[in-house]
């Protein structure tokens, strides 16, 4: 009984998910107003998550490369394992989904917020009473926005990540030169493509699910910290699922 | 003109409004009043279409709300204000671009003829020098004419005001209620205002609908809720001391 009631209540969220993309992949009704809204948001979700992309990235590549180094590396394999096992995580995983997976929860809960305040001070009710379409209005440039902007931010993700793999190289515990060989061994550029390609529809899941969550707001400031928290949880999980579809079907 | 005919709202199998037959008027101040879970609200928002009605007609100037289609409702709306109690200013723009957003959105003048329009209805409402000021930076008082502005910025027909003085000290909420009331015959809407404040009853009720549990308990204007015998209106107007005691004055010969 427990799992059916749950179970209908996930069907009834999907089509209400549905519903809600419906009304947003609309004709903006005026195409300067949407071009106000889509700079805005890809400054406010892209532009502003740059720091924090640089400052972790750089770090996690710094502490793969030491972590290769330290553990796995043994005479009994090249010296360029250790850069080659850096760039392929980075490029592969970290970048996109687990980067993703942390840009769900700045950037996930900064919509849902948003969406739910404007929800629940009845913002979303002034733009339907003026005949706005308030879907369309508030999330397309979203979704567009970051959609745009994410894969300057896996770019600029991988390039942190190398520059703090050759952090490591300062600090003397990997050759320059050694790393150098194992980022530049065997390289598939795909690799790169896949990785943009896996963000994009990451990007898509956190801007467009978060957003739902917000628009649905029922109640008060409670309300929209629970819908907050829950857009970050949904994200997270559906990008974990997305990512072993996405990888299958790419590799 | 605004006209309910049989207007029926459930939800589930709760009934909120039964039956309701009502004429809002051109150029007048059209109150609804009740008290708090009456109905008022769920019936203002079936008006604007926020709630679709379970049953029954809502005719703007003849035309049925309720059995258009989607592209002449959001026709309609371009229509009508309307300011809630809240204000619902958009807390990311200034006070100017909340007053030029339905201009922005709708109307095909160019910029410089958008910022006059704005700065003509901001000065209307004796809001002048706020222009950059965000929301959150000025008082409720402020906050409720910007709202107004905003709301006749494409010189509606149909206005609607969601218990405006919601929060308001008495003084200010006089000046919004005069503000509504002027506007109104200046520019001929219909307005109909939701409010349970005695002091706009009797000082701007034109036409006055009293909802009580969901049905019409009584219409008429300011001057016939003085002589009123309806005893349910009478114990929602003059519950308090002081309206009570004027009532008593003005029925003593």
């Amino acid at each position: 009984m427990f799992i059916a009631k749950f179970i209908l209540k996930r069907i009834a969220a999907f089509g209400k998910y549905l519903e809600l993309m419906g009304r947003t992949f609309s004709v903006p009704e005026r195409m300067r107003m949407f071009g106000k809204q889509y700079l805005r948001e890809m400054e406010q979700l892209g532009v502003d998550s740059i720091g924090i992309v640089l400052l972790i990235s750089f770090f996690i590549g710094a502490v793969i490369c030491i972590q290769i180094k330290l553990n796995i590396q043994s005479p009994w394999m090249p010296a360029f394992t250790t850069g080659y096992t850096t760039r392929e995580i980075m490029v592969l995983e970290f970048s996109s989904s687990i980067m993703c997976l942390i840009l769900a929860g700045k950037v996930g809960s900064n919509i849902a917020s948003e969406i739910g305040t404007m929800r629940v001070t009845q913002q979303i009710d002034a733009l339907e009473i003026m005949g706005v379409n308030s879907a369309s209005f508030l999330i397309l440039p979203k979704i567009m926005g970051l959609m745009t902007m994410i894969p300057f931010l896996v770019i600029f993700s991988i390039a942190a990540g190398f520059i703090g793999a050759y952090a490591t190289a300062l600090a003397g515990i990997i050759t320059p030169d050694d790393l150098t060989v194992g980022l530049l061994h065997a390289f598939n550029p795909w690799f790169v493509w896949m990785s943009i390609i896996k963000s994009v529809c990451f990007a898509f899941i956190i801007a467009s699910v978060s957003s739902s969550y917000g628009y649905n707001v029922r109640g008060g400031s409670f309300d929209v910290g629970k819908a907050s928290t829950n857009a970050v949880v949904s994200s997270s999980m559906l990008i974990l699922f997305a990512d072993i579809f996405l990888t299958q079907l790419l590799s | 003109m605004i006209e309910l005919k049989h207007l029926y709202k459930s939800f589930e199998d709760k009934d909120v409004l039964m039956d309701i037959n009502a004429v809002f008027e051109n150029g007048k101040t059209n109150l609804i009043i009740g008290q708090s879970g009456s109905g008022k609200t769920v019936l203002m928002k079936n008006i604007v279409g926020l709630f679709e009605p379970t049953k029954g007609e809502i005719l703007y100037d003849g035309r049925d709300f309720v059995k258009m289609s989607k592209r002449e409702r959001v026709m309609l709306r371009r229509e009508m204000g309307m300011i809630f109690q809240s204000a619902a200013l958009f807390d990311s723009m200034t006070v100017l671009e909340n007053v030029m957003f339905p201009l922005d959105m709708f109307s095909d003048q160019n910029e410089a003829d958008r910022i006059r329009r704005a700065k003509f209805c901001l000065d209307r409402v004796n809001l002048q020098g706020a222009e950059a000021k965000m929301p959150g930076e000025i008082s409720g008082g402020m906050q409720k004419r910007v709202a107004i502005a905003r709301a006749i910025a494409l010189n509606p027909q149909y206005l609607f005001c969601d218990e405006p003085n919601s929060g308001l000290d008495p003084k200010t909420s006089l000046v919004i209620d005069e503000l509504i009331h002027s506007i109104t015959h200046e520019y001929q809407m219909t307005t109909i205002m939701n409010t349970h404040d005695m002091n706009s009853v009797m000082g701007i009720g034109e036409n006055i609908i009293y909802i009580h549990e969901g049905t019409v308990g009584w219409t008429g204007t300011k001057d016939e809720i003085m002589t009123s015998t309806n005893e349910k209106l009478n114990s929602f107007i003059f519950a308090s001391d002081l309206f009570r005691k004027i009532k008593e004055a003005n029925q003593e010969p």
